[in-house]
């Protein structure tokens, strides 16, 4: 029996090593390239020679938050993010709940319309919510982007909860229901506390679309309610790309969900399986 | 309140949004697609126009070539994924230590943005400063103008796709191997299995629904993006990499013909929703719920 049996994994051969590391270089350089480019200077990004070593400059950096005013952007990105993220867990939960533990009338058409749009392509949703939001007069607000950034990632939340509730006893739920807990005081104390995991997990999925997103934003929003991604187009002009500011407005977009997925690796790998890397 | 009416409680707020967001957006979509109608004018001028605009999308070269290019980019780059991450998965499969360190990176292409993952691959592929062209020299090689040469393009927009998700081909696979049942791998090898038979007849077969989720999901990806290519190329150079999602995109805010726009939508919804349901046969939450029951 091999000590990897045991629990305990096993050192693998050098050769492993090498393979491993040969693929992890491979999917860092590019991102590292994007962080290099964003602290050159003009000059440096249009020499012939690219170096990975040279004096690193904040200018770029300075320059998309003096001129392109960066900073209101971002500040759009964290509050659709956090709102959306909010309001997806807390709704998604709800329905996650509704669906895993009553059986009643309309709960198999809710169940597979949502199953169903876990894929729904963004690109079917671009005109008619771009009519629609015109109508209702929420375009160019924060609240329409918050909107459809939550309708867009309750089918998957649903369904990641949903595994995460079907694995809950419901004995604790019939005990909480005998000693007179009321149906929303099951779910707010008994279920709430013990899907903290399934929580988390969507909350990196859910998080993600919502701050990568750049299609929806860009035609739903205008010059004061941009997101960050949406921004991105200030640098791409006729005459050529900014290369200096939007690798810097690019680093800033990357740089949550890099971090996020060193905390919650193993999260989004359990996410993932569920079919969890969309959008 | 009545007992029957608290499952509603419970999922009434997530249906209304969706309802608003998703359902009602769905069916405007197919209402439009009966107008002839231009970006940027009333409502009121909008013409209806029956299945006009199904028929020419239907009948436009564009649209066709679009969808050519978007087979094309999906049976290509799914198909090197799905090679190169089965491959490195078996080869990777046993379990080392310090490998979670290792699957975390393999993370990170597919967690950024796709619009920085544009961004940087536009920078790599630049004709005159892009480190691949500069890597290429250096290699004794010819540098090429990536992005401007349809053929080049196409190809440039596979690599990327192959670099942001051959990893999350290789977690999905890796994980399906390590939950593999030990006593089988076991009993092939006690029959005098070797490696490659052992892989190809007990394996793989195992594997097989796994994977074939996995080529699914990959290939309705291939359908819904847009956001890399939209930024690396916005389609071009003509049409050699516009993805189908970016047809739609630029003939509602390009060529400003909202009906077409919506009859196209329809078209990329019915493809879409066709593989999701292929997913759904293979892997449904709610059938699995009652097998186990049983």
């Amino acid at each position: 029996m091999s000590t990897s049996e045991l629990g305990q994994p096993e050192r693998g051969s050098p050769l492993h090593y090498v393979a491993l590391v040969l693929l992890s270089l491979i999917c860092l350089a590019p991102i590292a390239i994007l962080a290099l480019t964003s602290v050159k200077t003009q000059a440096q990004i249009f020499d012939v020679r690219w170096s990975w070593l040279f004096m690193p400059t904040m200018d770029n950096y300075r320059a998309v938050i003096e001129d392109g005013h960066i900073d209101r952007y971002l500040l759009n990105s964290v509050i659709i993010s956090v709102a959306s993220t909010v309001l997806t867990l807390t709704l998604g939960s709800l329905c996650a709940y509704g669906l895993a533990r009553f059986r009643f009338l309309g709960r198999s058409t809710i169940s597979y319309s949502s199953l169903i749009l876990r894929t729904l392509p963004p690109a079917v949703l671009a005109v008619p919510v771009y009519v629609i939001w015109s109508a209702w007069g929420i375009n160019d607000t924060l609240f329409g982007v918050i909107l459809i950034y939550t309708a867009l990632n309750l089918p998957f939340t649903i369904w990641l909860l949903y595994g995460f509730i079907e694995q809950l006893p419901v004995e604790l739920e019939e005990a909480a229901a005998i000693d007179g807990c009321g149906p929303i005081a099951v779910f707010w104390r008994i279920i709430l506390p013990l899907l903290a995991p399934g929580l988390a997990a969507a909350a990196v999925f859910v998080f993600r679309l919502a701050w990568n997103e750049f299609i929806l934003s860009f035609i739903l929003t205008n010059r004061i309610t941009r997101t960050l991604p949406a921004s991105i187009s200030n640098y791409i002009t006729d005459t050529g790309v900014e290369w200096g500011k939007i690798m810097a407005a690019g680093l800033l977009i990357a740089l949550p969900p890099l971090i996020f997925t060193f905390v919650a690796a193993k999260r989004i790998i359990g996410g993932m399986a569920a079919g969890a890397v969309k959008g | 309140m009545s007992p029957r009416l608290v499952p509603y409680v419970y999922v009434m707020p997530a249906v209304l949004v969706m309802a608003a967001g998703l359902f009602y957006p769905i069916a405007q979509a197919l209402n439009l697609s009966l107008y002839d109608w231009s970006l940027g004018t009333p409502w009121s001028s909008a013409k209806f126009s029956g299945f006009e605009s199904f028929i020419d999308a239907l009948t436009s070269p564009q649209a066709w070539t679009s969808m050519l290019v978007t087979l094309a980019f999906v049976f290509l780059a799914v198909g090197l994924e799905m090679l190169l991450g089965v491959a490195l998965a078996l080869l990777l499969e046993r379990p080392v230590r310090g490998m979670r360190v290792f699957r975390t990176i393999f993370l990170l292409p597919m967690m950024i943005a796709p619009i920085c993952v544009g961004l940087i691959w536009r920078y790599l592929f630049d004709a005159q400063y892009g480190p691949v062209n500069q890597l290429l020299q250096a290699l004794g090689l010819s540098p090429h103008s990536w992005l401007a040469v349809p053929e080049l393009a196409f190809l440039a927009m596979v690599v990327t796709d192959i670099w942001q998700w051959t990893p999350f081909v290789l977690l999905m696979v890796l994980a399906a191997l390590q939950g593999l049942d030990r006593s089988t791998l076991e009993a092939a090898r006690i029959d005098g299995a070797n490696t490659w038979q052992t892989i190809v007849r007990v394996k793989l077969p195992l594997i097989m629904p796994i994977l074939i989720v996995t080529i699914l999901m990959r290939m309705i990806d291939g359908f819904r993006g847009l956001e890399v290519i939209y930024v690396m190329t916005f389609g071009g150079p003509g049409q050699a990499t516009e993805l189908f999602s970016l047809h739609i995109y630029k003939a509602a805010f390009i060529s400003q013909r909202l009906g077409l726009a919506s009859a196209l939508s329809i078209l990329l919804l019915v493809i879409v929703t066709v593989l999701s349901l292929a997913v759904l046969t293979l892997s449904n939450p709610l059938k699995e719920k009652d097998e186990s029951s049983k």
